[in-house]
C-alpha cells in the first residue's frame, strides 16, 4: 500500500482521528478591541440573500463579512509592519507545503488557570524539551492554556488597563524563532501575543519576531487539550486573498489513536 | 382636573388586539400646512400678505381679498370656547373607539373662528390656549386646551391619543453603549415609562454606562446589536410586541471629512450603525409596533430618531458622518410613509455637536446629553414629529429654511 492509502486506511480505520481546531464564525464571537480612534476588527456578520422565497425560491444563501483576522484565524508575515518586505509574505502567496506540518503542543493550562497573565517563557520551553525531546524545525508550536473554555467577557477579559490574557515573552519567542526555526506558533487566545503585551519591548513581540522572521500565527484555537504534546499534525491552509495579511480558516490535526 | 389614567394591567390574551385605525386623511395640500405646524409644536396659520387676514381653514386663496400671497406664520394662540358639544355616535372606524368626543368652536384671537377637539378641563365659555396636534393619521388637528396646565392634563383621553407620552408604556432604547444612554433611561423613567428595556451590544467588552443605567427603576439590559441582523431579529421576536416606544440612539461618529482617510473604513462603520442599522431595526421591530398602535392604555405609538443636525446639509469636519445621517434621515421619511397607516409617529431628533469623546475638538455650543434627553421626552409628550435641539440644530434648520443653498456654500466656504 502506498502511504497515502495507509493514510487513508487509518483514518477510515480511526487510529489517525482529526480534530478540529476551530471556533464557530459567530456574530458573537470576540474579537480584538484597539484603542477607538484606530480602526477596529470587523466583526462576522452574516445578511440573508434569500431563503428559498420570493427572494430565490430554490435557494438560501447568506453574504458573510468579516475582517482577515476574526474568529480562528491565520496570521501572515505582511500583518506585522516587521514582516511588511518578507518574501511570500501574504496569504496568498505560502507555499502550500507549508500548509501540513506537524505540531508541539506546550501544556501551560495549570499557570493560565493561576494566573491570567501567565507568560509562557524561555524557561517554560526549557522545561518542556526536558521532557519531551528538542523542540523540531519547522513545526507549529501551540501554546495551550484552555483559554478556548472560557467564552465572553471571560475571554477578552479586557479591564480598564486593557485585556489580560497569557502570552509568550519576547525571550521565548526569539528562541523559538531563532534557535528552533519553527513554522509558526498559535494560541487560543485572541491573538498570539499576551492581552498585555503591547507592555514589553517591542510591543507585541510574538507578532513582531514571528512575522519578521517569515513565521506564521494562529489564533483563537481550541481543542489543544485533546492533542499530545508531540505527535499531531495540522492542516492549516488560509483563503487565498491576494494580498491578504491573514484569514480565517478551518484548523485540523491529526493524531495517532 | 382630569381623571389619571390607571396603568394598563395585564392584557387579556383570549382579547382580539384591536386593529389599528386612523382618522380620516385626506386634506387638500394647503390644510397640510397645519401638520407640518404641529410636526413641531408651533401654532401657525396663513396670513395674507397683502391685507393681513388671517385665514381659517387653509385655502389658496385670501378670504377677504382673495390674493394667493398667504404665508404661514406664528400666531397667538390665544382664543375662547364659544360653544361646544360631544360627539356620541359617528360611522369613522377610528371615532367609533373614541366616543364620547368632545368638539367645540373657539372664537380665535387673531380672528377665525375653528370647530376643534376640547380637552376635559376647558370650562364653558373659558379662555383657551389652542394647539395644532398631529393626530394619529399624521394630520395637524386644532385641540383647545387649558390655559394654565392642570393636575393629570396630559391624561385627558383626547391629549392622549394626539400624545406619544411615555406615561405607562414601554420603551426600547436601542444603545447602552452610547454616552446619552444613562440619561435618556433617566428622563423615560421620570416621564413615567413603565418599562425601559436598553440594548447591549458584545457583553464580552465591558461597558461604562451599565452601572448608571441599571440604576435607574424599571430597567432590564438585553443583547442587541444594530450591526447584527440577527440579533436585531431576535430582539424583535422577543420583545416587538412589547415595545410602546422604540427609541433608537445607536450611533457610529468619527471626526473628518471625505478627505481625512484614503479608505471606507470609518464611513462603512458609520453607515452600518446609522443608517442600515436604523433599517435593520425598522424592518423588524416596525411589523410588531404598526400592528399595535390601538392596544389599549399601552398601545404602541412612537418611534424616535436621534439625528445629526449635519443631516440636513454636510458638515465637513464630520464629512462622512454626516452623510451617513442624510441617509438616516432620508430613511425615516420612507418610514413615516410606511408607517401612516398604522399611525405609528416618527419622531426625529436632532442635534447639532453632542458633549462626548468624539466631539472634544469641538468649540462649544454642545449639547450635554440631559438637554438631548429632555427635548426627545418633550417631543414625545408633545407628540411631535421634528424637534431642533440646541442652537445648532436651530440654526441649521433656520438657514436650511431660509435658503438651502446659501447654507451649503457657507457650511462648504473657508475653513481655517
Amino acid at each position: 500500500m502506498t502511504l497515502l492509502e495507509n493514510l487513508a486506511k487509518a483514518l477510515a480505520g480511526g487510529s489517525i482521528e482529526i480534530v478540529d481546531l476551530t471556533h464557530t464564525l459567530d456574530p458573537d464571537f470576540p474579537v480584538i478591541v484597539l484603542p477607538p480612534e484606530f480602526g477596529q476588527c470587523a466583526r462576522f456578520r452574516m445578511e440573508e440573500v434569500s431563503h428559498y422565497d420570493h427572494r430565490g425560491p430554490a435557494w438560501k444563501w447568506h453574504n458573510i463579512s468579516m475582517s482577515e483576522h476574526t474568529g480562528t484565524h491565520f496570521d501572515a508575515p505582511s500583518h506585522w509592519v516587521s514582516g511588511r518586505d518578507v518574501a511570500n509574505g501574504s496569504v496568498d502567496e505560502i507555499p502550500a507545503g507549508n500548509l501540513m506540518a506537524p505540531a508541539v503542543v506546550i501544556d501551560c493550562s495549570a499557570g493560565a488557570a493561576a494566573n491570567d497573565d501567565f507568560e509562557l517563557t524561555r524557561d517554560v520551553l526549557a522545561e518542556w524539551e526536558d521532557v519531551h525531546g528538542r523542540i523540531p524545525e519547522g513545526c507549529w508550536v501551540l501554546m495551550r492554556t484552555d483559554w478556548s473554555h472560557r467564552s465572553g467577557a471571560a475571554y477578552l477579559n479586557m479591564r480598564d488597563d486593557g485585556p489580560h490574557s497569557p502570552g509568550p515573552t519576547p525571550d521565548a519567542i526569539r528562541f523559538l524563532v531563532d534557535e528552533r526555526n519553527i513554522l509558526g506558533f498559535g494560541t487560543e487566545t485572541i491573538g498570539t501575543d499576551a492581552g498585555q503585551g503591547s507592555h514589553y519591548t517591542p510591543p507585541y513581540p510574538a507578532h513582531y519576531y514571528l512575522h519578521g522572521a517569515g513565521k506564521y500565527g494562529l489564533q483563537c484555537l481550541c481543542n489543544l487539550d485533546r492533542l499530545p504534546a508531540t505527535g499531531a499534525m495540522l492542516v492549516t491552509p488560509p483563503l487565498k486573498i491576494r494580498n491578504g495579511t491573514g484569514s480565517p480558516l478551518r484548523v485540523l490535526a491529526l493524531k495517532e489513536t | 382636573m382630569s381623571e389619571p389614567i390607571a396603568p394598563p394591567g395585564k392584557k387579556n390574551p383570549q382579547r382580539r388586539t384591536d386593529v389599528p385605525q386612523t382618522p380620516p386623511q385626506q386634506r387638500s395640500r394647503a390644510a397640510l400646512g397645519l401638520a407640518a405646524a404641529a410636526a413641531e409644536g408651533r401654532f401657525m396659520l396663513q396670513v395674507c400678505g397683502d391685507c393681513g387676514a388671517v385665514q381659517y381653514p387653509p385655502r389658496d386663496a385670501c378670504s377677504r381679498c382673495l390674493s394667493i400671497n398667504l404665508q404661514w406664520q406664528d400666531v397667538s394662540p390665544g382664543g375662547r370656547l364659544v360653544a361646544e358639544t360631544r360627539v356620541r355616535a359617528t360611522t369613522d372606524l377610528y371615532f367609533r373607539k373614541q366616543m364620547p368626543v368632545r368638539v367645540g368652536t373657539v372664537k380665535l384671537d387673531v380672528g377665525p373662528s375653528v370647530i376643534c377637539h376640547v380637552h376635559g378641563d376647558v370650562g364653558d365659555g373659558a379662555d383657551v390656549r389652542m394647539a395644532i396636534k398631529l393626530d394619529r393619521a399624521g394630520q395637524g388637528v386644532m385641540m383647545a386646551l387649558p390655559v394654565k396646565e392642570t393636575p393629570f392634563m396630559e391624561d385627558d383621553p383626547r391629549l392622549r391619543e394626539m400624545s406619544c407620552t411615555p406615561r405607562h408604556r414601554r420603551v426600547l432604547v436601542t444603545d447602552a453603549r452610547n454616552p446619552n444612554a444613562p440619561a435618556i433611561v433617566s428622563a423615560l423613567a421620570a416621564a413615567g415609562a413603565e418599562k425601559i428595556f436598553v440594548g447591549l451590544s458584545e457583553d464580552w467588552r465591558p461597558n461604562r454606562h451599565n452601572d448608571d443605567i441599571m440604576a435607574v427603576p424599571g430597567v432590564e439590559m438585553l443583547p442587541l446589536d444594530v450591526t447584527d441582523s440577527k440579533s436585531v431579529e431576535e430582539l424583535a421576536a422577543e420583545l416587538g410586541g412589547k415595545t410602546d416606544i422604540l427609541v433608537n440612539n445607536a450611533r457610529y461618529v468619527r471626526p473628518g471629512g471625505l478627505m481625512a482617510r484614503n479608505d471606507t473604513v470609518f464611513a462603512q462603520n458609520e453607515m452600518d450603525v446609522n443608517y442600515l442599522g436604523l433599517m435593520r431595526l425598522a424592518q423588524a421591530f416596525g411589523p410588531a409596533m404598526c400592528a399595535r398602535t390601538a392596544d389599549g392604555t399601552n398601545a404602541a405609538v412612537a418611534w424616535v430618531n436621534i439625528l445629526s443636525a449635519y443631516a440636513i446639509s454636510n458638515s465637513p469636519d464630520y464629512g462622512c458622518f454626516s452623510a451617513s445621517n442624510a441617509a438616516a434621515l432620508s430613511l425615516s421619511q420612507n418610514m413615516r410613509a410606511d408607517f401612516r397607516t398604522s399611525g405609528l409617529r416618527v419622531l426625529n431628533v436632532f442635534v447639532g455637536p453632542t458633549d462626548d469623546d468624539w466631539h472634544q475638538e469641538l468649540p462649544p455650543p454642545k449639547v450635554p446629553a440631559n438637554t438631548l434627553a429632555r427635548s426627545l421626552v418633550q417631543g414625545l409628550v408633545d407628540g411631535l414629529e421634528d424637534v431642533y435641539c440646541g442652537d445648532v440644530a436651530k440654526d441649521m434648520i433656520e438657514r436650511f429654511r431660509a435658503s438651502p443653498k446659501i447654507q451649503e456654500r457657507e457650511m462648504t466656504g473657508f475653513r481655517s
